[in-house]
């Protein structure tokens, strides 16, 4: 097909570069340097979509970010995008792209039926249908609001592309490169500031892109080209396209999105997709423009009904006519402009002007050129379905409430300009209060919160000339405040057509007997009617209008929509639209990929992974991994094809008859130093500390203030003011911060140091009734006996020439030790243990069997110290002291506390001896009772006892200490089982503790 | 995200620290004999006010510090920071 709307010559695209492209099936042609919609336009494509609610065809509206209809669905190098706006998305070769929101097809859509039922569809019309009957929610309203709505649709697919993350530093940060974004970061580069300049779209520039005015001696264009190539050479200036600040945040970090890729056929490889930018700037200079307002008639959706700024985009960026016979509808100046751009390419528009006699330079040349204009006219309604064929116009009376005859005449497409909304995003996302301008009938930035000013039109202001003043002026100012540079650049002169007063007028009546729909929110499907129910219905909030109607909450964010919603409000209320209020401006400002604010954060990398000195030991031996928090710890060892349960029952009977030996290089480890170490030891412990002889490790519990068990651990004593402190592997950073904490604030006067040594040392526990013996071949220097080496001793020793730390400590319940090297010997040491252990049956043991070991032992760990429970209830309170005072004691006061029935540990044993519990049930006296079926306890961990052979847990259970010998209910609805149990004591091996001592 | 001054490092964003509560929160004395109320109100009872409130932050990912900051609890202000030992006047 060919491109029947590109005109012969002009526009900014690369004539010489075409590309092929696919809309909904179809292939078309269009050039380098066009987007998704200027080469559709190019092609007379201007049905795209259906509208959200009542699938009303949908053509193009604007020409940029503004655009509420064009969103497609992408397909892009076997990947797939929804809620991509075709104004944004630059063609490449190749390019796919789908309509959303019709189905079975854009051309014959089902939904659409809502447009003839749409008297069913008003403001509120979800909140009052879907909430009855219940249960049709699911069977019905669900599967078809899903099926019939929606902008797009999501892949299920792994995103194959990879997304960057990027911490800048800045002194000015420039939103937005047109006139005033060029002039600031200018001046403030001359400074020698540190200058990020912004742009959202491919080109720099701007509105002087299409603006008909000189700079200094050349155009507009071509002075903006000048500056940026300028820009582009300085070292201490980034400028960067394609790249949309989207948010504004605290203390002055603003979020901008760059697609690096999006315009390619493919991504380049070591390249990201997008890269999101995280900018700390001292300065932030707003020039982000302003978008064209569009004025209310009806059918003002219809497609080929457009602002007629995108009209004149279209022609003198992109050389395209968005029509031959263009209506042109305005209440300003700016229709003209795009008027006289059509009659300089030999098109014929036809002016409605709104206002009555105005007088300006522009207008005098349009008359010159010999357009028709029709002054106090307005379009009363677009005629055609699936694209403008002619238009109801009229012409109105000085008070803008008695229309004239209606005539009917015939056109392509209504450009319609109701004037300038200055984009005020970012500056009220800073916290900037806004105020409202009553002659440009806008809001625009008021007091600046932080540090951040918004010049040109974002500012309201329409002027070249003053724009370019008052951003030289304001880069040069806020720069020389930070470089203390002060080089004087000169203004260049301006040569532009002066405008004359906008009519104020922004919605045309509906004519007697007739009910267009007049829309306000284009992309939502928000009618004036449905603002007027929600007002009727006692809506008044402007924020509680926008969520009944849904009045700019689509992806648009209601850019175009916003102000005449607030002129209908305040024309209802009687109010002025100041008194009315805008809704909040949240970021971001447009659409963000999720991909892009992930960044590289996906799966493995989405958290450290962290692996001891013997992991690839562990690797080469058939290891089966586990997470135990970012660590990787061994599960078991598999051997030939046994499953969790036999190699984990395996391994744990081994430490039990032989010996074993497990990887706790994990556990948290800090050095203590200094001479008041031990004050702090008894003031964190809640046992005595101040008497632990040097050489000598001891268990420890700590508390939370609030009485609550924290962590617990072995701290020995390797000299006189030197101690070594263990914590488990998920508390270690907590632990490391608590110590600072009372070391830094509560007790400055402790002269200690506490510092993490978890990665400095490797960890290997040997257990079981043979690890002594191995213990003496590994140190043969050494005397390891049971006198030697007591239990709870320390000693350092030389492993084939490697020096260790040896401590007797053992969490089994097994005779066993603990040997540590520094990390880069960890591996020599786990071989030689393996080595030398070999003639005593020596096996590795993963986390399972230390489980199993420890729960049969009824030694409490993380499922007890859950954050809930107290000493007492983990049956540690012959570790707390009476006599010192230490970090929570006196919560252990609270009455909850020390209840007589307070919940306690005790062991639990199925009936039959045979089905193991699952952790997490509940424990009740009766599994027949009504439910809610009241909980005395709940299991916190199972295991298969090795000692006993059958299944054992551990609980925490209401009056726990006179349960012991109890007939309970484990009930667990989740695995749909009810087990008869026995309650019995927690310490279910050796409950006298001998094995470890001796 | 913020941007905080951490007394011994220089300004760090908000995502070197971890935050700490109320700054003014004085633990009782160790022995020393307290009523439920004073230390219900030590563990328990903060006051959540708005506007300027001195708080702790730790900045945990550079000198392992806990400092003061004085912030205004709506607007997110910083109007200065202290060192663990400093007194605020
Ligand atoms: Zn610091």
């Amino acid at each position: 097909m060919t491109q029947a709307f590109r005109i012969e010559n002009g526009g900014l695209i690369n004539r010489d570069k075409k590309l092929s492209f696919k809309f909904n099936g179809k292939t078309y042609l269009g050039y380098e340097g066009d987007t998704l919609a200027s080469a559709l336009l190019a092609n007379g494509v201007h049905l795209v979509g259906r509208s959200f609610k009542y699938h009303r065809p949908r053509g193009f509206f604007g020409a940029g970010v503004d655009e509420p209809y064009a969103v497609v669905q992408l397909f892009r190098n076997g990947e797939t995008e929804p809620n991509i706006k075709a104004t944004e998305q630059e063609l490449f070769e190749g390019l796919e792209a789908k309509s959303v929101n019709c189905w079975p097809s854009v051309n014959f859509d089902i939904g659409a039926i809502n447009n003839f039922l749409k008297i069913f569809l008003p403001a509120g019309f979800y909140y009052k249908t879907f909430m009855w009957p219940k249960s049709f929610w699911y069977r019905i309203y669900e599967p078809f609001i899903r099926k019939a709505a929606g902008l797009g649709v999501a892949s299920t697919k792994h995103d194959k592309e990879r997304y960057e993350h990027k911490y800048e530093y800045c002194d000015l940060l420039i939103a937005g490169s047109g006139p005033s974004g060029l002039a600031g970061a200018y001046a403030a580069a001359k400074n020698g500031a540190k200058v990020i300049l912004a742009e959202d779209k491919p080109r720099f520039g701007g509105s002087l892109l299409t603006s008909d005015v000189n700079i200094g001696n050349q155009s507009g264009k071509d002075w903006a080209e000048g500056i940026i190539a300028e820009l582009k050479t300085m070292p201490n200036v980034v400028v960067k396209n394609r790249s949309q600040i989207f948010g504004y945040y605290d203390h002055n970090m603003l979020v901008m999105s760059e697609k690096v890729s999006d315009h390619l056929p493919s991504t380049k490889k070591y390249h990201p997709n997008k890269r999101l930018w995280y900018i700390r700037a001292k300065e932030v200079l707003i020039s982000s423009g302003s978008i064209e307002r569009p004025i209310v008639f009806g059918n003002n959706d219809t497609p080929g009904v457009m602002l007629s700024s995108a009209a004149k985009e279209y022609l003198k960026v992109y050389g395209v006519l968005v029509g031959r016979k263009p209506l042109v509808f305005t209440n300003n100046d700016s229709g003209y402009e795009t008027a006289v751009e059509f009659k300089k390419h030999g098109v014929d528009p036809v002016v409605l002007d709104s206002r009555k006699n105005p007088e300006s330079e522009i207008i005098d040349e349009a008359k010159n050129l010999g357009i028709n204009i029709k002054n106090s006219y307005v379009v009363v309604a677009a005629q055609g379905y699936k694209k403008v064929k002619s238009a109801d116009i009229a012409s109105i009376s000085e008070d803008k409430k008695q229309l004239g005859k209606i005539e009917n005449i015939q056109c392509d497409c209504i450009c319609v300009s109701g004037f300038w909304t200055p984009t005020i995003h970012l500056a009220s996302q800073s916290g900037n209060k806004t105020k409202f301008k009553e002659d440009i009938d806008a809001f625009v930035p008021g007091q600046s919160k932080q540090n951040e000013i918004t010049l040109g039109a974002a500012n309201g202001v329409f002027s070249l000339e003053e724009t370019l003043k008052t951003s030289f002026t304001a880069g040069s100012e806020l720069s020389k405040k930070i470089t203390e540079n002060d080089n004087k650049i000169a203004i260049p002169n301006v040569v532009e057509k002066k405008s004359s007063q906008h009519d104020k007028f922004w919605c045309v009546p509906l004519p007697k007997g007739k009910n267009y729909k007049r829309f306000l929110d284009f992309q939502n499907d928000v009618a004036v009617s449905d603002v007027e129910i929600a007002l009727r219905e006692g809506y008044r909030s402007i924020e509680h209008v926008k969520r009944y109607t849904t009045l700019g909450m689509a992806t648009d964010q209601g850019k175009t929509s916003n102000l005449n919603g607030l002129q209908l409000v305040s024309e209802i209320e009687n109010k002025v639209v100041p008194a009315v209020g805008h809704t909040t401006f949240r970021p971001p400002y447009t659409p963000v990929s999720i991909g892009a604010i992930v960044g590289r954060e996906v799966g493995k990398h989405s958290k450290p992974t962290r692996k001891s000195p013997m992991h690839s030991w562990h690797e080469k031996n058939n290891a089966v991994f586990v997470d135990a928090g970012v660590w990787l710890r061994p599960r078991y060892y598999k051997r030939g094809n046994e499953n969790l349960f036999e190699g984990s029952k395996r391994e744990a009977k081994n430490v039990r008859t032989n010996v074993g030996v497990c990887d706790v290089t994990t556990l948290g480890k800090i050095d203590i130093k200094g001479p008041d170490a031990a004050e702090l030891l008894n003031r964190v412990y809640t046992n005595a500390w101040l008497k632990l002889p040097v050489g000598k490790a001891r268990y420890g519990v700590m508390l939370r203030e609030d009485g609550i068990v924290m962590d617990d651990g072995t701290t020995t004593r390797i000299s006189e003011n030197h101690y070594h402190m263990t914590t488990t592997t998920a508390q270690a950073a907590n632990v490391l911060s608590h110590l600072e904490y009372y070391l830094q604030l509560v007790w400055p006067e402790l002269n200690v140091n506490v510092v993490s040594t978890t990665e400095q040392w490797a960890g290997a526990a040997i257990a079981g009734p043979k690890s002594r013996d191995l213990l003496q071949k590994l140190f043969p220097n050494s005397d390891v006996s049971n006198e030697g080496l007591p239990f709870m001793g320390y000693m350092e020793g030389d492993l084939f020439g490697a020096k260790a730390r040896i401590y007797r400590i053992s969490f089994s319940g097994e005779l066993a030790y603990e040997v540590n090297v520094e990390s880069d010997y960890g591996n020599f040491m786990w071989e030689k243990i393996i080595e030398v252990g070999e003639e005593f049956n020596i096996q590795p043991y993963g986390t399972e069997a230390l489980s199993t070991l420890r729960i049969e032992m009824g030694h409490v760990a993380g499922s007890e110290l859950d954050g809930r429970t107290i000493p007492f209830d983990n049956a540690l309170e012959g570790l707390v002291s009476k006599k010192k005072d230490f970090i929570g004691k006196r919560s252990l006061q609270r009455s909850a506390f020390i209840a007589e029935d307070r919940q306690r540990i005790v062991g639990v044993v199925p009936l039959d001896k045979q089905t193991s519990i699952p952790e997490g049930s509940h424990l009740v006296k009766d599994d027949k009772a009504p439910l809610p079926n009241p909980k005395l306890g709940h299991i916190s961990a199972s295991c298969w006892s090795v000692e006993y052979d059958n299944p054992f847990s551990l609980a925490i259970l209401k009056d726990g200490k006179n349960m012991i010998g109890q007939k309970l209910f484990a009930m667990s609805p989740l695995k749909n089982k009810v087990i008869p149990v026995e309650i019995v004591s927690s310490h279910y091996v050796d409950p006298k503790g001998e094995r470890v001592r001796s | 995200m913020l941007y905080i001054n951490c007394p011994h490092c220089g300004m760090r964003s908000q995502n070197e620290f971890s935050y700490g509560g109320d700054a003014s929160v004085k633990r009782p004395e160790l022995n020393k004999e307290v009523s439920d109320q004073e230390w219900d109100n030590f563990v328990y009872n903060r006051k959540s006010l708005r506007g300027k409130h001195l708080e702790l932050w730790q900045h945990i990912s550079g000198c392992r510090q806990w400092i003061k900051v004085e912030r205004d609890t709506a607007t997110h202000e910083i109007f200065r920071t202290f060192k663990a030992d400093e007194e605020v006047a």
